[in-house]
């Protein structure tokens, strides 16, 4: 049987067990592209090309790459907020950008960088918020919200924040409050922009554990744009590298951290290293005057 | 901090009416004629039980026909406004709109003055047209780079509010044969002069855009965070958009035909009900839409009294109640 182009990428897992056929491709972007105009007939800001990628779900797929490479246009193009210029972005087969708001917020919850509150609110109604797709009309909270909430904000172990304010709590904490808001939506496909951004090492590294667990654990599909290389290698199944617009290459850590591709991406000198496991690491190439 | 229900929602929204009633029958008392309220109740009693009325008829005239109208008009207009500038604060993202401030209130009085002289059906309607007019002209003017920008929409709209208020002023001193007194007075808020159109008409339309922002009401809590946020949570945002526009511009029109360009209750009543019941727009457009009324009829009650037997216009006490009340939300939001 022959796998549609670009769908094949990801079917590759050594022990089998989670094998899984091109049917049962969750996540597919098939040759996606977008440009930004400024006015409609203007030339384009920023193009980014034909794109392909897919994931299955428990699996967690990074996007690295320089600022202004396309990682966001790629992540809002797989929320359906962007229609594609040309190409396929696909869920479950459905194209994203087609289906009805509501909809896509039962299957697509995406963590953004900054959430801008106007008003105060509490934790628990801001995790609530993340039910709104399912409800109907004046959205009077059911048990079931209640409850699914709860799971939410306990899933990230957030639940002793619940009675709190969102302007009192601390960055971190806001961050994993943000994260139980789109757990709470039920997703099948979780996009995260940067969430790893104002985070110290250690915060990073639980959020990144935190995510691989959910993917395992709830079944998700999970896509984060990240600076962080070396936690990536560490937590990704596949990475796609941009640069300039273009996804230079797709694939495992492993067959993607290429020392001349790295250093042509991010414009320094860098060094990679294969861990015992097989996860590269990524290393500044520095001369270092007590070493010389 | 229990999550809302039906009936904590009828039951806070149950107090708030009651609130409104005990208002409404101290206004029907208060006034150049003492009214007893022995007097006040059986006429009352008698008005509801259809019997037969042993008091004087000049206090059935003064209640009924000078005094009901007019605090029936007051409702309508504080619940209009209120709810208009709850509209506009999500619309906009900001909690400073209010549709005196953003200009609205100006547009509407313009398009009513220009339709002045034709059939009086067509007064809202102009009104209606010049809010909207108004409103889309502020909405593009506070944009900056595709963004709504907080400072820039309000300057916008108060810029937009004293260009149309100086094309009024130029229309009132070039239009021959107006009252030009009685303009000045409409323009500051006026509810003394009855209109010509049928008060039931005038409430079913309010409680139609009423209704129509509060089927918005749950979407709305989720655009205050910001329009791509509120898509990526379901919320079909253009069309809860188009709705609250037209709904918050209908409202303001509505109110400006029937008494003028009364300023700073869309910012005053919204934010009072804020503190009283949080920001829950589910909560807050009807509590809203109640208390706008309290304080309007309030409002006016003071307007007749505080310099009896002249009038105040009742803008002035808005103006004098809500303008703090803005400067106090703009510094907390510079600070």
């Amino acid at each position: 049987m022959n796998p549609p182009p670009g769908t094949d990428m990801f079917v590759h897992d050594s022990t089998g067990i989670d094998r899984v056929g091109p049917g049962e491709v969750r996540l597919l972007l098939e040759l996606a592209s977008y440009a930004y105009h400024a006015r409609d007939r203007a030339a384009p800001l920023f193009t980014l090309e034909a794109t392909s990628l897919s994931a299955h779900q428990r699996q967690l797929v990074a996007i690295l790459g320089a600022n202004a490479s396309g990682k966001s246009t790629l992540l809002r193009l797989m929320a359906g907020a962007l229609a594609p210029l040309s190409g396929r972005v696909q869920l479950d087969g459905f194209e994203v950008s087609k289906l009805d708001p509501r909809t896509r917020a039962q299957r697509i919850a995406l963590v953004q960088q900054e959430s801008l509150l106007l008003f105060p609110v509490r934790v628990w109604e801001y995790v609530m918020q993340g039910r709104h797709p399912y409800g109907r009309g004046l959205r009077f909270e059911t048990e079931e919200d209640a409850k699914v909430v709860e799971s939410a904000l306990a899933q990230v172990g957030a639940l002793h924040l619940k009675p709190r304010w969102m302007h009192e709590i601390s960055g971190g904490e806001k961050q994993r409050v943000v994260l139980a808001r789109a757990l709470a939506q039920q997703p099948l496909l979780l996009l995260l922009d940067e969430p790893t951004l104002h985070l110290d090492i250690g915060a990073q590294v639980d959020l990144l554990r935190q995510l691989r667990w959910l993917a395992e654990a709830n079944r998700y599909t999970v896509v984060v744009v990240t600076h962080e290389l070396n936690l990536a290698a560490e937590f990704a199944d596949h990475v796609v590298l941009m640069h300039r617009g273009k996804s230079l290459r797709v694939g495992s850590p492993a067959e993607v951290y290429d020392r001349d591709l790295l250093e042509q991406v991010f414009g320094a000198a860098l060094e990679v290293e294969t861990g015992a496991d097989g996860t590269p690491r990524v290393r500044v190439r520095g001369r270092l005057p007590s070493q010389a | 901090m229990q999550p809302l229900t039906a009936k904590r929602l009828g039951l806070i929204c149950g107090g708030m009416v009651a609130v409104l009633i005990v208002i409404i029958l101290f206004a029907l008392k208060l006034g150049a004629v003492p009214i007893s309220v022995a007097d006040l109740a059986m006429l009352l009693f008698r008005r509801i039980a259809g019997a037969e009325e042993p008091l004087p008829t000049e206090y059935q005239m003064i209640v009924f026909n000078i005094r009901l109208p007019r605090i029936l008009l007051s409702v309508l207009v504080g619940a209009s406004l209120s709810v208009a500038g709850a509209g506009f604060q999500a619309l906009l993202r900001n909690p400073l709109a209010d549709p005196y401030v953003l200009g609205v209130s100006s547009g509407a009085a313009l398009g009513a003055i220009l339709a002045l002289g034709a059939p009086s059906l067509l007064t809202p309607l102009a009104a209606f047209g010049g809010a909207l007019a108004a409103i889309a002209c502020v909405y593009l003017l506070g944009r900056r780079g595709g963004q709504l920008d907080s400072y820039t929409l309000l300057l916008a709209g108060i810029i937009t509010a004293s260009f149309l208020s100086a094309l009024i002023l130029f229309l009132m001193t070039t239009l021959p044969s107006r009252d030009t007194r009685g303009m000045a007075f409409w323009l500051m808020g006026d509810l003394s002069s009855s209109s010509p159109i049928p008060a039931g008409l005038l409430f079913l339309v309010m409680l139609v855009a009423i209704g129509a922002i509060y089927t918005t009401a749950a979407d709305l809590n989720l655009l205050l965070s910001g329009e791509q946020e509120a898509l990526h949570l379901g919320v079909d945002v253009p069309r809860v958009k188009l709705v609250v526009y037209l709904s918050a511009s209908l409202l303001t029109a509505l109110a400006v035909s029937v008494s003028g360009a009364i300023g700073f209750v869309g910012i005053l009543v919204p934010h009072i009900i804020r503190l009283l019941f949080g920001s829950d727009y589910r909560v807050l457009i009807p509590t809203t839409a109640v208390g706008g009324a309290i304080v309007i009829v309030l409002a006016d009650a003071l307007a007749r009294t505080v310099n009896a037997p002249n009038e105040l216009p009742v803008g002035a006490i808005t103006a004098m109640a809500g303008a703090p009340v803005f400067l106090y939300l703009l510094r907390r939001r510079l600070s």
